[in-house]
């Protein structure tokens, strides 16, 4: 027997399962992307096509590597937070997991490959 | 207590087209979507150019020739237009979150700001980019 009442297990928690906390989280993280990416937008883009012991400079200071490891990391949490809804929209079942396991995997390797990469330049 | 069924939940139709009127609110909300999406391309590029940075100047050099190429180039100007639409349609969601600007004149008023603020936003930054 149960304890807990359907009332109790199902309050907050909606259709979702997970209540809001997906929505809550593309709100805090675009919020978070909002202070970042407009600064990163010229780092990035100054240091693009400058040559690689300019790159190579501009990434070995402290502040744009750790602006540089928070866009990756926070931006490919929304992507793929985001991109899921995209696919529970239009694909069901077993496409629809595939999709969303591809989409989360993609995103790890690149947050890892792009953490490793600023790691390593910047230290 | 409550079983657990399976039930087949519909999917959302793609309404613009055969049931609804395109419209600005529904045109710029599903560009939100696109180009939140095709931001991948992008930031894949991205990553790759760090990755060859940290990996040494010959690698850097062929990574560097790609992005900076003219189909490079393309990519990278599509996607910073790409960013700043995102971005103002994200404030924009921010907005209408907090309860505010739901107003059929000001939504259609929020849309116009994302179109044109967005190629406002992406010339100044390739200006101040290429000075």
């Amino acid at each position: 027997m149960r304890y807990l009442t359907d009332r109790k297990r199902a309050e907050g928690k909606g259709a979702a399962h997970s209540g809001t906390e997906h929505h809550w989280y593309m709100i805090v993280s675009s919020v978070a992307l909002a202070f970042l990416v407009p600064t990163f937008l010229f780092i990035f883009g100054r240091a693009l096509g400058s040559g690689y012991e300019s790159a190579l400079a501009t990434f070995e200071s402290p502040f744009p590597a750790i602006l540089a490891g928070l866009v990756i990391f926070v931006g490919l949490q929304h992507f793929h937070k985001g991109a899921r809804v995209a696919i529970e929209d239009y694909a069901q079942g077993t496409t629809r997991k595939l999709l969303i396991m591809a989409t989360v995997g993609l995103s790890y390797v690149l947050i890892a490959a792009g953490i490793f990469a600023i790691a390593k330049i910047a230290l | 207590m409550a079983e657990k069924t399976q039930v087949d939940r519909p999917l959302s139709p793609f309404m613009i087209g055969p049931y609804y009127r395109p419209q600005l609110t529904s045109i710029s909300s599903i560009l939100t979507r696109i180009t939140g999406n095709a931001l991948i391309v992008g930031v894949i590029l991205m990553v790759w150019w760090f990755l060859a940075l940290a990996a040494g100047p010959e690698y850097f050099e062929t990574a560097e020739w790609w992005i900076t190429s003219w189909v490079g180039n393309i990519v990278m100007f599509l996607s910073l237009w790409a960013v700043w639409y995102h971005y103002l349609a994200g404030l924009r969601h921010l907005i209408w979150d907090a309860g505010k600007g739901l107003e059929l004149e000001t939504a259609e008023k929020l849309g116009w700001i994302c179109v044109y603020g967005s190629v406002v936003l992406t010339v100044i930054t390739v200006l101040i980019l290429w000075i």
